[in-house]
């Protein structure tokens, strides 16, 4: 089968991986800025990172035959720095610019803090102005609930966002019926221990239908799958369900969304 | 390709994922016996992630048909007002604010 996996942080996993990937079946992907794993010191270390996001990942998987797209944005574990947040906020639209930047992503929030919330806000407004695909990131576990709601409420008060191109992402059992409910898409995201696992996500498919819903493997510097995405498709699968199903959550799907904006192409 | 979904039936789930539900439940039982068995145990159970995890347990019984959902929601937080700073903070997978329950 084909899949795209349109959330995969790239820069953290091998060149093994996209020949994994590519083999069995996952040709395009979409890559989200995120957190490092630590806090960076400087709007240059941005620079760099956005610039391996748009120049050297894409020809790394070109590689293996992958297409590699990228979204560019401000995580929110880096939020609380507003100084910091101002500097890579400028330097944003250069790289949105670039051939195989899909829009701003992924930023959310992730203590629900008012800095994380006012960073938010200037992003959200950045993609307004520009009318770019935004990939939102819910915050984890407990703050997961309320996060989202707040986020959604952010969006939704802007008439200039439509909610049909914001993909609101790592949602689970208690907030997939609101996102779905505000005419949002969502993503779920398979990630070993502390995220969903197939089961559930073939689960939720099953309790809310195939219609905008994106999985991914969100694969990084931890415990994760980059293969994930083609096991849960197995999933769904081994339970009976039709082959051009399967096909729509994890091809068609994620190709509608990622093709709203016009430099997105699968194979 | 066109073949109409033919879904499992409830029996069947049952034999498909079984024996690796067993697996698990043994798990969270192997995991509360340790907690028992290492010293300060009384100090664990008192924690306010151990009695959300005593509340999950109960949900799985009294939730029919809802439970992943209402699990959810028992580990999070309920309010709606923003912090007033991130810094130093991370997510430790319950809610600390909800009032702890004796063992």
């Amino acid at each position: 089968m084909k899949a795209i996996d349109p959330h995969i942080h790239m820069v953290s996993r091998t060149t093994d991986d996209y020949l994994k990937m590519a083999i069995s079946g996952i040709h395009t992907v979409a890559e989200p800025a995120f957190w490092a794993g630590f806090d960076r010191s400087s709007a240059d270390s941005f620079r760099d990172y956005f610039h391996q996001l748009t120049v050297t990942e894409p020809a790394r998987a070109a590689r293996f035959g992958v297409r590699h797209y990228c979204w560019i944005g401000l995580n929110s574990k880096e939020s609380e720095n507003l100084k910091l947040a101002e500097d890579v906020l400028a330097i944003m639209p250069e790289f949105i610019d670039r051939p195989t930047a899909l829009g701003i992503g992924e930023v959310g929030l992730n203590k629900n803090s008012r800095n994380e919330i006012a960073v938010l806000e200037k992003q959200l407004a950045l993609a307004a102005e520009r009318n770019e695909l935004i990939l939102i990131h819910t915050p984890h576990l407990e703050d997961k609930l309320k996060g989202t709601r707040i986020i959604m409420d952010i969006i939704r008060a802007d008439a200039r966002i439509d909610p049909a191109r914001v993909l609101i992402d790592h949602a689970e059992e208690h907030t997939i019926g609101e996102i779905k409910d505000r005419g949002f898409w969502f993503g779920l995201t398979l990630y070993p221990n502390s995220k969903g696992s197939p089961e559930r996500a073939i689960d939720a498919v099953e309790i809310y239908g195939t219609d905008r819903i994106c999985i991914n493997s969100s694969a990084d510097w931890s415990v994760s799958d980059p293969l994930s995405v083609l096991k849960c498709a197995n999933e769904m699968r081994r339970r009976g369900h039709p082959e051009p199903a399967v096909n729509q959550v994890f091809y068609e799907n994620p190709k509608s969304f990622l093709g709203q904006c016009p430099k997105f192409q699968a194979d | 390709m066109n073949d109409p979904y033919r879904p499992l039936t409830a029996p069947q789930v049952l034999d498909l994922y079984f024996i690796e539900n067993r697996s698990r439940v043994l798990d969270i039982a192997s995991f509360l016996d340790r907690i028992d068995r290492y010293a300060g145990a009384d100090e664990a159970r008192a924690e306010y992630r151990y009695q959300a995890l005593m509340r999950t347990l109960r949900l799985l019984v009294e939730s029919p048909g809802d439970r992943t959902r209402e699990i959810q929601l028992s580990l999070s937080d309920p309010t709606s007002e923003p912090l007033d700073s991130a810094v130093g903070l991370k997510a430790w997978g319950a809610w600390e604010g909800v009032p702890h329950e004796g063992n």
